[in-house]
């Protein structure tokens, strides 16, 4: 097969036709490059532009419900940029609150997402190799299965009537039923466990491969092991801590299911909002404002993320 | 005995973690074989909600048309993945290398609603200028595809730098078009990278709920959409086993791979070792072991 695909490539045409050509013809190298490329290009950066041009828009009873931007009326080119939406989405205290929220969740979930990923990262890469495999690979499965059905689970142990409760119940711990579902305990408990595995993946990636003979001299020279660890472990896995932590926050800014499903009538995550704003009261102009802000809110972690992400290709 | 209470605590801590990451879905698993329809409440062993899902023609049409996009997603993916993992490994250097890493890592973070919409603006603008592409299976295939390339652009990408240059080079010296080094050297070498992103990309498509949800037109609706709607109104006994149906296919897939991946690299291993022990260089007349 890899014969007439090349020859297919290499094509019909003959030696002198492609002397003549040549120059004008890009190269296979520019080619192979241009295609991925290109690919990215339309389905990633061009559709953040469509998201500007509908953002200054505004909403119209019709198909598609926004007004064009540019008309064409008269013989003169006629160019409405409607700035309200932007108005409405930097003062108004639905979104900003929102927006708050959102970002009060996030760090509080990568935040104890890190409290309870590290010590298991730390305990599984310093773990025999034998053991290591099969533990990895138990934080890896809950990664691979359904994100819908896992965070549906919780719904059966949060509720009121759920497994925890009842529990706690049985045990005597509690008098009566906790409240964790449609709170932000339940929210949080979900938002937790579903970002869990992406944090633990890249951080036990980077305290596989640090050297230990540093610990060991300073096991020598007498530091106690929890000197050790702050002196040492911990300095060296900074960039570590950074790369999944930002894995975490960034997305788990935009989080829709989890606090639909877990989260209170009242927890108005920002990507809620965005949700309801299409999909309800059908207005794309504000959630295309939204939506522009969000990624300017974004821009600066994502930054970071690039440039930790650059260096470790370099350095891979 | 100092070392033994530490080693106790730590794989106490650890038992913990993996019981809150493994109880929730253990939990779906065992309530899917209740016979009552109070999903928490134990009332006796059954099947029932099984055949139930075999008779609700709601789930099974969504479920074949997820098939659907699930089985064209993974090689889109794996397709275009592969390429862009290939490009950023073999060529160092080229103008807008910046603009084409960002473009790959951007996506493994940027929350899905951005993608969602963004996505679904682009497609109704060329719609309105173009007449087309409606909102439907097609866009959803894009829109799943562009979820999962990075990951497999990013696999492809640390598999490629983790295997030996020199082969390349042989090849080349001795004649090989690029093309016939990428399909007959590099292809099955990074093997396993592509199976992984293959089965990852299937999952991440069969379970999306957001993008579904903004690129889907009326004649589709996928599985997770209907899963979401029926989970949004409480727990239903019905969604517990088609969950389950889902993890003990996943899992089956995920560790099957693995197994095979890790028993390949052994023999591998095992290859070389022999090679070396006969004295350096291995002779193609040897007989595979």
């Amino acid at each position: 097969m890899s014969a007439t695909l090349s020859s297919a490539l290499r094509g019909p045409m003959s030696a002198g036709l492609r002397r003549r050509l040549g120059p004008w013809l890009p190269s296979g190298r520019t080619l192979v490059i241009a295609a991925p490329f290109a690919f990215l290009l339309v389905f990633f950066m061009v559709p953040f532009a469509a998201v500007l041009k509908i953002s200054f828009a505004d909403v119209q009873m019709s198909v598609p419900p926004y007004t064009p931007i540019v008309e064409f009326k008269d013989r003169v080119v006629h160019v409405a940029l409607d700035l309200d939406h932007y108005r409405a989405v930097l003062t108004d205290r639905l979104y900003l609150g929102a927006y708050v929220y959102s970002v009060e969740i996030a760090a509080l979930t990568t935040l104890i997402c890190l409290l309870v990923g590290y010590p298991a990262c730390y305990l599984i890469a310093r773990s025999d190799p034998s053991r290591r495999n099969l533990l990895l690979m138990a934080v890896m499965l809950p990664f691979w299965t359904s994100y819908l059905i896992r965070v549906y689970a919780w719904i059966g142990l949060l509720k009121n009537q759920g497994l925890i409760n009842r529990f706690l119940l049985w045990a005597h711990l509690a008098d009566e039923p906790l409240k964790l579902f449609h709170n932000n305990w339940g929210l949080l408990i979900g938002m937790v466990y579903n970002y869990l595995p992406y944090l633990m993946l890249p951080l036990y990636a980077h305290l596989v491969r640090m050297d230990t003979t540093l610990l060991e001299a300073a096991g020598n020279l007498g530091a106690r092991p929890w000197q050790a660890f702050f002196t040492i472990t911990l300095p060296l896995s900074r960039r570590g801590i950074i790369a999944s932590s930002l894995l975490v926050f960034i997305p788990a800014v935009g989080e829709y299911v989890i606090p639909e499903l877990l989260g209170g009538s009242n927890s108005l995550m920002i990507g809620r909002v965005m949700w309801d704003d299409f999909f309800v009261d059908t207005d794309w102009p504000t959630a295309s404002a939204a939506t522009a802000c969000m990624v300017l809110l974004l821009l600066l972690p994502m930054a970071w993320f690039q440039r930790i992400q650059k260096r470790e290709m370099a350095g891979r | 005995m100092m070392i033994a209470p530490r080693k106790l605590l730590g794989n106490g801590y650890l038992a913990l973690v993996f019981l809150f990451l493994y109880v929730p879905t253990a939990s779906v698993m065992f309530y899917s074989f209740n016979e009552s329809a109070l999903v928490t409440v134990w009332s006796g062993f059954s099947l029932k909600w099984y055949a139930a899902l075999t008779t609700d023609d709601e789930v099974l049409s969504a479920a074949w048309a997820s098939l659907e996009i699930g089985l064209a997603t993974a090689f889109a993916s794996v397709f275009v993945g592969t390429w862009a993992g290939y490009v950023l490994s073999r060529f160092k250097r080229f103008r807008g290398l910046t603009l084409f890493t960002a473009m790959i890592n951007a996506p493994l973070v940027i929350p899905e609603v951005i993608q969602g919409i963004s996505l679904l603006l682009l497609f109704v603008g060329l719609q309105e200028a173009f007449g087309w592409p409606a909102r439907g299976m097609l866009t959803i295939w894009i829109g799943h595809t562009m979820l999962c390339v990075s990951y497999v652009a990013i696999t492809v990408y640390a598999r490629l730098g983790a295997m030996d240059e020199s082969l390349h080079e042989a090849a080349q010296n001795l004649g090989a078009t690029p093309l016939r080094v990428f399909v007959d050297i590099t292809l099955p070498l990074i093997s396993q990278a592509l199976v992984s992103g293959w089965l990852l990309s299937f999952t991440i498509s069969l379970d999306d709920v957001l993008m579904t949800a903004f690129l889907s037109g009326p004649d589709s609706t996928l599985l997770p959409m209907v899963v979401f709607s029926r989970v949004r109104l409480g727990l239903n006994p019905e969604i517990n086993a088609l969950g389950t149906l889902f993890i003990v296919v996943v899992t089956v897939g995920v560790l099957l791979n693995n197994h095979l991946m890790l028993r390949r690299q052994r023999r591998r291993d095992r290859d070389l070792a022999l090679a070396f022990a006969r004295g350096g260089v291995p002779a193609y007349d040897d007989p595979v072991p």
